[in-house]
């Protein structure tokens, strides 16, 4: 099936820049007219993803695929891996620094987040390496 | 529902010189350039005013009523904003002016600061009765609520379904009119006096109701000189006014969300916030907050392209008029909420900015507007008619302009011909 296909380099550098692809995809998914409620799970489940990208991997960048039905998108990062992936699923568990805390971020919402807002979510870690989140939103009919 | 709606906003093509000031302000991208005159599309304005504002050539201008118009009617209510006691050097009595409007023909007047106030109250009441999606948007200013039908889908339902101060105070000023005189109410003349242009779209075309209760609106500006000078020859001061602080504050950002009397509420204003607002609501970001006043022009309705005064001079004046009122005159009385109410519901207009109703169809219209954007020299110039290079990409797709009309692309498209001209 073809699909719209949008990639994002995301600054490690610029914490204020942090959301504008996620701003970006949710405008394009309105100019499609896409289903209201699939906009919205996209827009903040990919925002979420974008910030912790910016605060704990330096930054990486964005594939999405927006499909008819659903819309796929890979966050990737060369950071320094989930040690505990398990663990970082837990509501209020963070490891955000305190200059980020202080404006609000960091609040160990990231993933637990993510996931709620996303139908299908995936994981793929190494230390040292880097993280690969791989997230589903599927359109809900009415 | 989504009928063709009547703007107040429009142009005198004779003075439009097809400069790209008003193309580059304009909030939702919907003036184009074509032909050398600006043009308005229709579904996209919010009647906000900014290209009012920005047009050096004043070849944009709102349409409202002119005061000779009153005589249509046996029996003429006056209606001013809030917005209009911030305008007058010195002044200490609302009351001065109310006379000064009484002196222009009017027969009783009837402050929206009033009505403003059982808004207020029905709002806290309705916050405080846990009865509304929080948070609440405040559906006062009827651009920001125009802005929300077309770009925000999921806040709709935030919008607080309660007629606006002006549609309240014309309904209340009618039947406290028949009660007194008996009169018909086809006889009775409501005029609003504004400040602001996207009150005259909602006197022909409102939120939350099929018609209007206010006849006209009469444009601060148009008034002010002949207002002033009947202000400076009163002889006598009538005690009119029955607004208190809270009504008055409205007429600046922030007064209305102070009326809540809580401090979980935000206030933005200027359309450029008030955009961002939305953009983090609807991304969940605002959190802690249960009431949101937005106003489109930036200080609040004291800002409204049709106000005199700069709006922060006029703010700051309100601040002294209110400085000896008490807090508030006007209290809801039993059945007072449910008149208020909505009697429509707040539907999204779809259609404004999707590109196609298939969702294959407006996959593939995408797919080209990627394709040419990438094409296009990225400058934003504003030459070709449209806002940016993006919408020029949206416009070449919907089919209402083709790549030449970028001056960039039609530039190298002449010189690659008088090349292989040169070649023969």
């Amino acid at each position: 099936m073809s699909s719209i296909h949008l990639h994002y380099d995301v600054s490690g550098e610029d914490f204020t820049r942090a959301g504008e692809a996620s701003g970006s995809v949710k405008k394009r998914l309105k100019a499609l007219g896409y289903n209201t409620d699939a906009i919205r799970r996209t827009a903040i489940a990919m925002y979420e993803a974008e910030i912790n990208m910016v605060i704990h991997a330096d930054g990486g960048f964005v594939d999405v695929d927006i499909y008819p039905d659903h819309v796929d998108v890979l966050l990737s990062d060369h950071g320094p891996g989930i040690p505990d992936v398990e663990k970082a699923m837990q509501e209020g568990y963070s490891t955000a620094p305190d200059n980020v805390r202080s404006l609000g971020f960091g609040a160990g919402m990231g993933l637990p987040n993510i996931k709620k807002y996303t139908d299908d979510m995936r994981i793929e870690t190494e230390i040292g390496k880097g993280t690969d989140l791989y997230l589903t939103v599927r359109v809900k009919e009415a | 529902m989504d009928k063709q709606y009547f703007h107040s906003v429009e142009l005198d093509a004779d003075l439009c010189c097809g400069c790209t000031n008003c193309l580059k302000r304009c909030p939702t991208e919907a003036i184009r350039i074509r032909n050398g005159k600006a043009h308005i599309l229709s579904d996209r304005c919010i009647d906000c005013g900014e290209c009012i504002r920005i047009c050096p050539h004043h070849a944009k201008r709102a349409r409202s009523n002119q005061l000779e118009e009153i005589e249509q009617y046996k029996i003429k209510i006056a209606m001013p904003a809030p917005a209009l006691f911030g305008q007058f050097n010195n002044l200490n009595d609302i009351d001065i002016v109310l006379t000064g409007l009484r002196e222009l023909g009017f027969d009783y007047i009837y402050e929206v600061s009033r009505a403003a106030e059982l808004v207020s109250e029905a709002t806290r009441k309705l916050i405080r009765e846990k009865k509304l999606q929080t948070p609440i948007i405040s559906s006062a200013c009827p651009a920001v609520v125009r802005l929300i039908r077309i770009r925000f889908p999921e806040l709709c339902d935030n919008v607080m379904p309660l007629l606006a101060p002006m549609e309240v105070a014309a309904r209340m000023a009618r039947r406290e009119v028949i009660k007194l005189t008996g009169a018909a109410d086809e006889d009775i003349g409501v005029f609003f006096i504004t400040p602001c242009p996207a009150k005259v779209t909602e006197i022909n075309s409102p939120h939350g109701s099929e018609k209007s209760a206010v006849s006209g609106a009469i444009a601060i500006s148009q008034i002010y000189p002949a207002l002033t000078s009947k202000m400076d020859k009163l002889k006598v001061v009538e005690s009119l006014s029955k607004s208190g602080l809270i009504g008055v504050g409205w007429a600046t950002s922030g007064g209305e969300a102070a009326a809540m009397l809580g401090d979980k509420y935000l206030a933005a204003d200027g359309i450029e916030n008030v955009i961002r607002v939305l953009e983090e609501l609807e991304d969940e970001h605002i959190h802690g907050v249960d009431f949101i006043e937005l106003n489109a022009c930036s200080g609040g309705c004291v800002g409204g392209v049709l106000a005199v005064e700069n709006p922060y001079v006029a703010q700051a004046r309100i601040q002294i008029l209110r400085k000896y009122l008490p807090v508030s005159l006007n209290h809801l009385k039993e059945d007072d909420i449910d008149r208020m109410m909505w009697e429509t519901i707040l539907t999204f207009n779809a259609d404004t900015f999707r590109l196609s109703d298939d969702i294959f169809e407006a996959m593939d219209m995408m797919e080209k507007m990627e394709k040419i954007v990438n094409d296009l020299p990225g400058l934003d110039c504003g030459s070709c008619g449209s806002p940016t290079c993006r919408a020029l990409a949206e416009d070449i797709v919907r089919g209402r302009a083709k790549e030449t009309d970028c001056i960039h692309k039609l530039k190298a498209k002449i010189q690659s011909v008088y090349d292989q001209l040169g070649n023969l």
